[in-house]
């Protein structure tokens, strides 16, 4: 099953390489890793997708909450939350199509960031299920390059 | 107390570093010097911190490993940057694979020729990072007293473990205040010493409704010591208890309930017991698959308390019925009260069951007329010092000898690499326990194949006039190779075979200007033992063994507790 753990980690260098050696050498799997600064300077926040039974994440949380730079993980799938994925994504486009692509890029509310003869840089922001959306929508005229940021997230209403 | 003008005062890093080891009680510690240390070594010159110069880093790492192992302090190794940091990194690992606190401090090159290939520069932050319970490089000289407390502080709570400081040579030289705060400052890390009273309580109803219950104590019973509290709780229940490897000495091995080592090569009864059991009660210690075998059929009827500081061991093999997160010698202590007034039942049954399996399959082996046994070396060392002997030991099948027939009395008196099963470990590491116990008998059993992985620590024993007593049981093989090749590969002894290859040890001890002693015959045993043992400085024991002698009972690899082979009817 696919879970979204938000960590909280101390804002020091060489931070990441843990987090992500943990991954590595216990085989685990990352769909997914955004990081950032957090309101508060002292930390980051790094929200990962992961995949696994129960028992593996548990494995994977307790992992990392042992690192000493961790301060917090929470799974966010057990808790209302929302989360996003940005994506840039560089679609091929003739005079023929281009504004079928328009019109598919207004539907899913996405952004054209930038234009050019023969393509089109698409900006999304959403949910999985909005983006691969897209995606699937603007697969025939061709995806020349694709940049996701992994998904962030956060937990609605009061702590 | 530090006098007020020197408050202010700036003093080098490498006298910062000298005082903060003196702030954390730090006596002894193992190193060798390099260019990136010259500043410490500088001033560990005229300090009263006692270093002792080992021959190879490696052993700096093991030495402050069987220091921590036989003392429950932290144990503290030095080594220069490069290669001398490299060289720890077996010793680090191994540590962190037992859960064993040291600090490892390890020169680096100044912190603008990092990242630019200089001489001697490794990253060993990086190369640590997966062995160490955390470690950290220094790049201002401000932060070096703090960081050092924090290392001592993580390395010794919670779970224990080694923690690395890399200190860049400028961090040594420059100069700032010394200031060693009283607290550490570690948001992120507060482990859980009390076990939560719902989960005691579920626990003891665990034990009074089971009918077969068995406790495993491990290395946590160790680190915490709390084999006092271990003893209180099985004579309070009267259930039956196990000792890992690590364990072993927690609770006294000849006693009615104890079920001495369980596992690959642990006593039949221990693991008929665990088999059969409807309750384990995991004390300390993490399901390692030499205790195991197949997780799927192990312990298959029984229902699983875990007591660990560590959440992340709980569940992590074996699913826990009822876990208590909680430092062993706390949660033992919550047990023992509660249970004070909500008594466990004895089981006699069980106990009956037990006493069958004890007299049905003890440990046994052929005794050779004209040959030496291993197992009678260990035995003739049990009848000398009646278990009053600090005993580490290398890796392979003397390891499991000794473990196997020492009388296991007291914690802390058996040393031994658990986890990650090095070779080389044992006479390094009964070097740090001997300067950790000067007035005790510290004595390495050995393998003809592990000695040599750290045979130049003789130079060391020699230097201090460490009086560790060597003895090799010597069969002229890579025996616990030879042991699986012979069951397994069909007796094709694939570069395990050593017979006139292996150096004379006598020769090599004497080139040292140590004590080197020979024993061929059983006749021989007692007396050269009395020797060694009566000689006030170090021995190296040559004990020409029998070749063939196996490791029994054993478990193969992924096999199932109670199919074991069995050692077959001797004399």
């Amino acid at each position: 099953m696919r879970h979204v753990l938000s960590v909280v980690v101390e804002n020091k260098p060489g931070v990441l390489a843990r987090i992500s050696g943990l991954f590595s050498r216990r085989g685990f799997n990352i769909d997914s890793l955004a990081v950032g600064p957090t309101e508060d300077p002292a930390y980051s926040r790094i929200t990962l997708v992961v995949q696994g039974d129960d028992m593996i994440i548990e494995q994977i949380s307790k992992q990392l909450y042992k690192l000493i730079d961790t301060y917090k993980v929470i799974d966010l799938t057990k808790i209302n939350h929302v989360e996003r994925e940005m994506v840039l994504v560089k679609v091929n486009i003739t005079s023929t199509t281009r504004s079928e692509v328009i019109e598919i890029v207004n539907i899913f509310r996405a952004k054209i960031i930038d234009v050019s003869e023969k393509t089109l840089v698409i900006e999304i922001t959403g949910d999985q299920s909005k983006i691969n959306g897209l995606l699937k929508m603007l697969k025939k005229y061709g995806i020349t390059e694709m940049v996701r940021t992994g998904s962030i997230a956060m937990q609605r209403g009061l702590n | 107390m530090i006098k007020e003008d020197t408050m202010t005062e700036k003093i080098k890093g490498s006298k910062i570093f000298i005082e903060s080891l003196k702030q954390e009680q730090v006596t002894d510690i193992f190193g060798y010097p390099g260019g990136a240390l010259l500043e410490i070594y500088d001033d560990l010159y005229d300090s009263d911190i006692n270093h002792y110069l080992v021959r190879h880093e490696q052993a700096a790492a093991h030495a402050a490993d069987g220091y921590a192992r036989s003392s429950g302090k932290v144990g503290v190794c030095l080594a220069t940057s490069g290669p001398g940091a490299t060289n720890l990194v077996t010793g680090i690992a191994n540590a962190y694979m037992d859960s064993i606190p040291m600090v490892a401090f390890t020169g680096q090159v100044n912190l603008g020729a990092i990242g630019k290939d200089s001489f001697q520069e490794a990253d060993i932050t990086g190369i640590t990072l997966p062995i160490t319970k955390h470690n950290f490089l220094v790049k201002d000289v401000k932060d070096l007293a703090s960081t050092i407390k924090k290392a001592f502080h993580i390395a010794r709570t919670g779970r224990p473990g080694p923690v690395l400081i890399d200190m860049p040579k400028d961090i040594t030289l420059n100069r700032a205040v010394f200031n060693y705060p009283d607290k550490v400052d570690l948001p992120s890390y507060k482990p859980t010493i009390k076990g939560s009273i719902k989960q005691i309580k579920a626990a003891v109803e665990l034990m009074q409704e089971s009918e077969r219950p068995v406790v495993l104590a491990g290395g946590g019973v160790t680190a915490s010591n709390a084999s006092d509290e271990l003893r209180t709780f099985i004579k309070q229940t009267n259930i039956p208890v196990a000792s890992t490897l690590l364990g072993l000495g927690v609770y006294p091995y000849d006693d009615e309930l104890s079920l001495r080592m369980p596992g690959m090569h642990g006593t039949a009864y221990a693991n008929y017991a665990i088999h059969d059991a409807d309750l384990l009660i995991a004390i300390g210690m993490r399901f390692d698959d030499r205790i195991t075998g197949k997780l799927a059929t192990f312990a298959p009827k029984a229902k699983v308390i875990h007591i660990d500081i560590d959440p992340a061991e709980i569940s992590k093999c074996i699913a826990a019925t009822v876990p208590i997160v909680g430092d062993a010698k706390e949660v033992l202590k919550d047990l023992i009260e509660y249970i004070k007034e909500n008594p466990v039942e004895k089981k006699d049954e069980w106990l009956r069951t037990i006493q069958e399996y004890k007299t049905n399959h003890p440990l046994i082996y052929k005794m050779s007329a004209d040959t030496i046994n291993p197992q009678y070396v260990i035995q003739q060392i049990n009848e000398m010092t009646k278990g009053n002997v600090i005993m580490a030991t290398e890796v392979g099948t003397h390891q499991m000898w000794a473990a196997q027939y020492q009388n296991h009395i007291y914690p802390r008196h058996f040393i031994s690499s658990g986890g990650l099963g090095t070779m080389g470990f044992g006479f390094p590491a009964a070097i740090g326990a001997q300067v950790a116990n000067p007035d005790k008998l510290v004595v390495n059993i050995a393998g003809d194949g592990s000695i040599q992985m750290n045979i130049q620590e003789l130079s060391t024993v020699a230097n201090y006039n460490l009086p560790v007593k060597v003895i090799i049981l010597n069969n002229r093989y890579l025996g616990m190779v030879r042991q699986w090749q012979e069951i397994f590969y069909k007796k094709r002894y694939s570069h395990t075979d050593l017979e006139g290859k292996q150096p004379d040890f006598v020769k090599v001890a004497e080139a040292y200007d140590v004590m080197g002693l020979r024993a061929e015959k059983p006749s021989q045993v007692r007396s050269v033992l009395e020797k060694a043992f009566a000689h006030n400085g170090p021995v190296f024991v040559d004990m020409v063994v029998n070749r063939e002698e196996n490791v029994f009972p054993m478990v193969p690899a992924g096999g199932v507790l109670n199919k074991m082979i069995l050692q077959k009817e001797g004399k």
